[in-house]
């Protein structure tokens, strides 16, 4: 202590650096870096969503009148990658950075230097990647999942493929980081089975996470050689095989689904008992089908492939294993349901947006197990129908969880109550124009229209007017949440208490509204009827 | 662009055309390529392609009544269970006789749909006795067909490129002011959906189709024949389908294949077995004297096109 009364560092143990530059740039504190995580993920989303506008613009009625079909394709392709890489992944590694040492009683991720790395390598390689739309090359329009021979074919390969690789080692960084706060840093008493099942399920997707981002570094590195090197992995005219390709990266791609929704899960069985005030049914069976559905992924990636020409064997497996994952996701959802039934509910923002979450997202569930069924698929495979699936389990799953989590812990982060009025206009206006975004899209694939096409047959007009619609004011109803942001964070006269939310239970919520610089600096006594799933033994 | 008219003038198609489809859609006509206001899957025109029409019907269904019976007990909770009307929480959160059960009735679901679509898949991947092999190639962006062999004969030398025709072509084009509702043949519009000349094929044959790919991967998809399967360099993959009415059939390159990935369509013309028999004669005759060029041979990868470059 003699040492630090003499050193200018000290002030450092009671609040945050008064420089910008310390204290953004060059910190180690997970929360300051959870803020860092969540502004750059909502930035990407913007960006993302700006490229989306684009797309359905071209898509609002048929004949190109905006942009040539390359440049769509761009788009399409940076759409996916900002918004996997570059909004979603990062939203939930900034909600766990922010919310993981809170929920177990730890005063900071276990290794915070490396935290600083994992989120500082993030502007650098989405500027990187963002570049080559303005390079003469243009930017990488073969799709997101970047098949090979055509993603051989684009100029800005090397730039999407390094990019790629910077992103992968921020995400395996984060991932070790959670693991091991997570498995080291816990108060006594917060035993692995009274762990939030947020936490859980962070748990889980960063071992999902260490496991299959080498796979696709591997993967885009042996496109990299291809091109560049003279190597023969994927070129048939060379003994390689372009299928290969597709099954190392949908082993990654499976996986990575499950990466952006089971933190999802997590938030959502946070929320619904706290507005509930009920503990969350069955928290055993919650922890066991997150580990379940975890496993399962890695025997499902096939399951985009049904269109290759897979022996017929394959074909069937991979179906089976498909439809297996339908057993542990309907029992989160009965689960949630159960929760609810016998509580004594409320119906602030987070609440709205959780249910939203529930009933949107197993819609997505649904259309995914009539797309496991091989022979339907044959149909399906590469239509609209597939883009409104995914869209429905990204963006009213993923999304609608994320800002659910943002409201819901947003009062303990800026020590503000948001407006509950406009949260309530935001959900309206995201959760109506969101259906007339995707649900059209069901009805155009089924009916016959082909995914990442710029232009189509007058057939297919009226349903894509809706969609561009739906569209154009989905994305002008985000903006309504960056003004509850802002108000929320500058503006907002009325003060947060400590607990936040009336049924809001766990550690989280014992520590001062906002969370001050430093928390949890001597453990905190963890007792059982304080925590979200009560007394997990009865 | 005389926007204001097409609007009207596709509004008023969309209306005409909804009645028909509604109609079209439950009471199982035949229409077999799309249409305006279309809700549901084709029924298709092979034998195989109710297949997955009816299997994405009775998912559909089993999703529906699972959905209603799920939603409706959350709302049921929701009305219920509210603070608001004095609903104060109870402290249960476990109950291992429901949780039992809603995870074997699932199960039990999950084994009847697998077992429909096993059968389905199963029937599918089935080419033996097939009665004519057509080749298909993918290319940067058109399709070639060569006729391999038709009731056990080799046929000589039938083969040729199929692109987007030429009046879709200029319609499609950035800014060039043309209205795609007017693409028509006779009634049926065709904008991106025609080609210059389509794959001609006899009813009632089983076809095996040998499909692959010149230079990157597509994807060959008449919805009407109930599947699609990727056209791959260097892999041949199969498949068959047996036509049951004679008509055209549109469809697309399914798999993303570069700028002009959505102006590849596919057009198959099913014709009776005379009529195609005489067809056939007449192509083979036409390819007996020497092809001024072989069409066959281009197959060089295309110069990457910067972005906002002519398509």
């Amino acid at each position: 202590m003699s040492y630090a009364a003499t050193h200018d560092q000290h002030d450092d143990h009671h609040g945050a650096p008064k420089s910008f530059f310390q204290r953004w740039c060059m910190s180690t504190n997970h929360k300051d870096i959870g803020t860092l995580y969540l502004v750059f993920a909502l930035t990407m989303f913007f960006i993302g969503g700006s490229f989306a506008m684009g797309i359905r613009a071209e898509l609002f009625k048929p004949g190109l009148q905006l942009m040539q079909p390359y440049f769509f394709n761009e788009l399409t392709t940076m759409h996916a990658l900002v918004m996997i890489f570059g909004a979603i992944m990062p939203a939930f590694v900034g909600l766990g950075n922010w919310m993981i040492p809170l929920m177990v009683g730890a005063p900071d991720m276990a290794l915070p230097r490396m935290n600083n790395l994992s989120f500082w390598i993030l502007p650098f390689a989405f500027i990187l990647m963002l570049s080559t739309l303005f390079l003469p090359g243009g930017g990488p329009a073969g799709g997101w999942t970047m098949y090979p021979p055509l993603s051989l074919q684009s100029n800005s390969l090397a730039y999407v493929v390094f990019a790629i690789h910077l992103m992968g080692i921020s995400s395996i960084m984060g991932a070790i980081n959670i693991i091991a706060t997570i498995l080291n840093m816990r108060a006594p008493g917060m035993d692995l089975m009274k762990m939030p099942v947020f936490v859980w399920s962070w748990l889980i997707t960063a071992f999902l996470l260490i496991a299959v981002m080498p796979a696709l570094a591997g993967a885009v590195t042996m496109l990299l050689t291809d091109k560049y090197f003279g190597t023969n992995f994927f070129n048939p005219g060379g003994g390689g095989d372009p299928v290969l390709y597709q099954h190392i990266f949908w082993f990654f791609g499976h996986p990575e689904v499950y990466i952006m929704i089971l933190p999802a899960f997590g938030i959502i069985s946070e929320i619904v008992p706290t507005f509930a005030r009920k503990p969350i049914f069955g928290y055993k069976a919650m922890v066991f089908a997150i580990a379940c559905i975890a496993f399962l992924s890695f025997i499902v990636w096939a399951h985009h492939m049904f269109a290759v020409g897979l022996p017929l064997g394959a074909e069937i497996f991979f179906m089976y294993a498909t439809m297996l994952i339908s057993v542990p996701t309907g029992v989160k959802v009965f689960n949630w349901v159960a929760t609810m039934w016998g509580g004594s509910m409320t119906f602030e923002t987070p609440m709205l947006f959780s249910i939203a979450f529930i009933i949107l997202f197993t819609i997505g569930g649904f259309s995914g197990l009539m797309m496991a069924l091989v022979p339907a698929d044959f149909q399906y495979h590469d239509t609209y129908f597939i883009v409104a699936h995914f869209h429905y389990v990204l963006v009213t799953g993923a999304l609608f969880a994320i800002i659910a989590a943002a409201y819901y812990w947003m009062p303990k982060w800026t020590g503000n109550m948001y407006s509950e009025f406009w949260g309530k206009v935001h959900f309206w206006n995201s959760v109506i124009w969101v259906n007339v975004l995707f649900f059209p899209q069901h009805f155009l694939g089924l009916a016959g229209m082909p995914r990442r096409i710029p232009d189509y047959n007058v057939a297919f007009a009226n349903f894509n007017m809706i969609s561009s619609i739906g569209g154009f004011l989905f994305g002008a109803s985000q903006l309504i949440f960056i003004g509850v942001l802002i108000h929320c964070v500058f503006f907002s006269k009325k003060k947060a208490t400590d607990r936040v939310w009336e049924g809001a239970k766990g550690l989280e919520w014992t520590v001062p509204s906002p969370a001050p610089y430093h928390t949890f600096e001597l453990p905190p006594v963890v007792r059982d009827e304080e925590l979200a799933h009560g007394h997990v033994n009865d | 662009m005389t926007s204001g008219s097409i609007r009207h003038h596709g509004i008023r198609r969309a209306f005409t055309t909804l009645t028909i489809g509604a109609l079209a859609l439950f009471g199982g006509a035949a229409q077999a390529n799309p249409h305006s206001w279309q809700l549901n899957l084709t029924r298709g025109a092979s034998t195989w392609s109710p297949v997955p029409y009816h299997l994405n019907n009775i998912s559909l269904a089993v999703c529906t009544v699972i959905g209603l019976l799920v939603f409706g007990a959350m709302f049921v909770a929701m009305f219920r269970f509210r603070k608001s009307r004095g609903a104060v929480a109870e402290k249960w959160s476990h109950n291992t006789m429901v949780e039992v059960v809603w995870t074997t009735i699932p199960v039990l679901i999950l084994i009847t749909l697998a077992w429909l679509a096993t059968t389905g898949v199963t029937s599918w991947a089935d080419t033996t006795g097939s009665q004519m092999t057509v080749k298909v190639t993918g290319y940067q962006w058109k399709w070639r067909y060569d006729y391999v062999d038709y009731m056990g004969k080799p046929v000589a030398k039938v083969g040729f490129m199929s692109k987007l025709d030429q009046q879709s072509d200029d319609t499609r084009q950035l800014d060039s002011g043309m209205d795609p509702y007017a693409v028509k043949v006779g009634d049926e519009n065709t904008y991106l959906l025609n080609v210059d000349k389509p794959l001609v094929v006899p009813v009632d044959t089983k076809i095996r189709f040998v499909i692959t790919s010149g230079d990157v991967i597509h994807s060959w998809w008449v919805p009407a024949t109930g599947w699609k399967i990727d056209a791959i360099p260097g892999i041949v993959n199969s498949a068959w389908a047996n036509f049951t009415t004679p008509g055209t059939y549109r469809g697309q390159c399914a798999e993303l294949c570069g700028q002009d990935h959505g102006f590849m369509p596919i057009v198959v013309v099913v014709k009776s077995k005379a009529d195609f028999a005489t067809w056939l004669a007449a192509q083979e005759a036409a390819s007996g004297a020497p092809a001024a060029a072989p069409q066959t041979a281009q197959v060089a990868a295309p110069a990457p096109v910067p972005a906002g470059g002519q398509g």
